[in-house]
């Protein structure tokens, strides 16, 4: 195994409280069952602990990370340790008072997530007030003199008014747009029949983001993620688990992705009983998918697992129920098939019902929900 | 796509190069190096690099960074080389040009 180097890159999902309910949220399905929050000292100590070992991007991410009051503290203490602090938020909460507080702590960037696009756009459509809401905070962003960084979750249902998305963005401010098509884990690989688009709709939708590109040259960047289901090889998911990515969920669980929770076997360490240190170069769960050793065929004599890591852990056990199988986006994968007849499937239910929500035939659409968490099934 | 200031002629001697808004440029311990921060990602900068950029403060002109380099390493003729890294670096927007 080669050296094993610091973790970069700090998420702390400070909070899985959230004012909004969306479809297609990573945030485990179970979210109900986890523990206590960490209280600030924890959170401050985690800081500490992660800076030491060389930790500098910084992300604060929850569900709504304004949600926390301390979320000002947090921030001052980051940026007194040197951190390079981002905020992920849908920008509820974000007060006039609040951003100035944060820009005095010593916030960097600012990312306004739209993360309820399926409710929003329909809002921005009919121009009522969670745009008005959005522009707000986008006004607030600009007179602190943030970037307009905006992330926009792309999905079935609202990617065939990705012109309108991007009128919406351009009228926002926003010097850079994030188009993230939803990938399919936690909320969103329940609801993945209703969510993920057809290839036309895709093509589409890439079409008049190129043409948009073309016309904000130099005002404005716009990046298009594609749904992995759509990618015949997978991407290099956090650059392998454990190389640069630690993630702290708001109980203290660490992770090596966000999502990694739901990988069985795996014994995830706790910031309240572990030092940041043991937990990153220590723990059975952080070293389990470290190096090559864990590979099977057909990813241990590929000459391409050096540069995508075998894909993503999670979505191999979705997909195939065993975490150290290739991704099975990859058309390398014996489980290849798994991912083609989602997508044949979603071509079907486009054709056969529009991109309104499907009734009937499927299951309902799920929002994400405190309530719902209880009931869904672990794992 | 340039950056104004920075044509394919290269940049003026007296343009003011400064980090980014937005971004840091910062000496990482950990790594043993300067990194430049920005959002969600950094890159970690060789040591020319890192000596170029922490002499951009928006104040110093090119030629005086490229003389206060030149008195450091105690060395000559490093006007091209400076000003190429600096028109890249304004290219992918790590500086930017102050009046």
């Amino acid at each position: 195994m080669s050296t094993v180097g610091p973790p970069l890159w700090l998420l702390l999902e400070l909070t899985y409280r959230c004012p909004l309910h969306c479809v297609f949220c990573y945030n485990p399905t179970q979210l109900a069952a986890t523990g206590a929050e960490l209280a600030t000292d924890e959170w401050l100590r985690v800081l500490r602990e992660a800076r030491a070992l060389g930790a500098v991007q910084l992300g604060l991410s929850g569900g709504e990370p304004l949600v926390r009051e301390d979320l000002e503290t947090i921030v001052a203490a980051a940026h007194g340790l040197g951190y390079y602090i981002n905020l992920i938020t849908s920008g509820v909460g974000l007060s006039e008072q609040r951003i100035g507080a944060l820009k005095r702590a010593g916030l960097d960037h600012i990312q306004l997530s739209f993360q309820d696009s399926t409710r929003e756009l329909n809002d921005f459509l009919s121009s009522t007030r969670t745009f008005d809401l959005k522009a707000k905070v986008a006004a607030l962003i600009r007179k602190y003199e943030y970037p307009m960084v905006l992330n926009v979750v792309l999905h079935r249902l609202n990617i065939d008014h990705v012109g309108e998305i991007l009128a919406m963005a351009e009228s926002l401010g926003a010097r850079y747009v994030e188009l993230a098509n939803t990938q399919y884990y936690g909320w969103a690989w329940l609801n993945r029949a209703h969510l993920l688009p057809s290839r036309a709709q895709l093509a589409r939708a890439e079409q008049v983001t190129r043409e948009f590109r073309a016309r904000v040259a130099g005002r404005m960047d716009v990046y298009f993620v594609v749904p992995d289901y759509y990618e015949t090889r997978p991407k290099p998911c956090m650059n392998g688990l454990g190389s640069v990515f630690l993630t702290i969920a708001p109980d203290g669980t660490a992770l090596p992705c966000h999502a990694a929770r739901m990988l069985p076997g795996l014994e995830f360490p706790n910031v309240r009983t572990h030092q940041v240190r043991a937990i990153w170069y220590d723990s059975a769960a952080f070293n389990h998918f470290r190096g090559e050793a864990w590979m099977k065929e057909p990813c241990r004599s590929c000459p391409e697992r050096q540069r995508d890591f075998g894909g993503c852990r999670c979505q191999a056990f979705l997909l195939t129920g065993d975490a150290a199988n290739a991704d099975p986006v990859c058309e390398l994968s014996p489980h290849h098939a798994k991912v083609t007849a989602a997508v044949a499937a979603a071509e079907q239910a486009v054709a056969a019902a529009g991109t309104q929500v499907a009734r009937g035939t499927l299951a309902p659409l799920v929002f994400r929900d405190h309530r719902i968490s209880i009931a869904v099934e672990p794992g | 796509m340039s950056a104004p200031g920075a044509d394919s002629a290269g940049v003026s001697a007296h343009a003011r190069p400064a980090i980014a808004r937005g971004l840091r440029l910062q000496w990482e311990p950990a790594q043993a190096t300067h990194v430049l921060l920005y959002p969600e990602g950094m890159v970690k900068l060789n040591g020319s690099a890192g000596a170029i950029l922490e002499r951009c403060d928006g104040v110093r002109t090119l030629a005086e960074i490229v003389a206060d380099l030149e008195r450091a390493f105690a060395t000559s003729g490093l006007t091209d080389d400076v000003t190429a890294f600096v028109a890249l670096a304004l290219e992918r927007r790590w500086l930017e040009l102050r009046e």
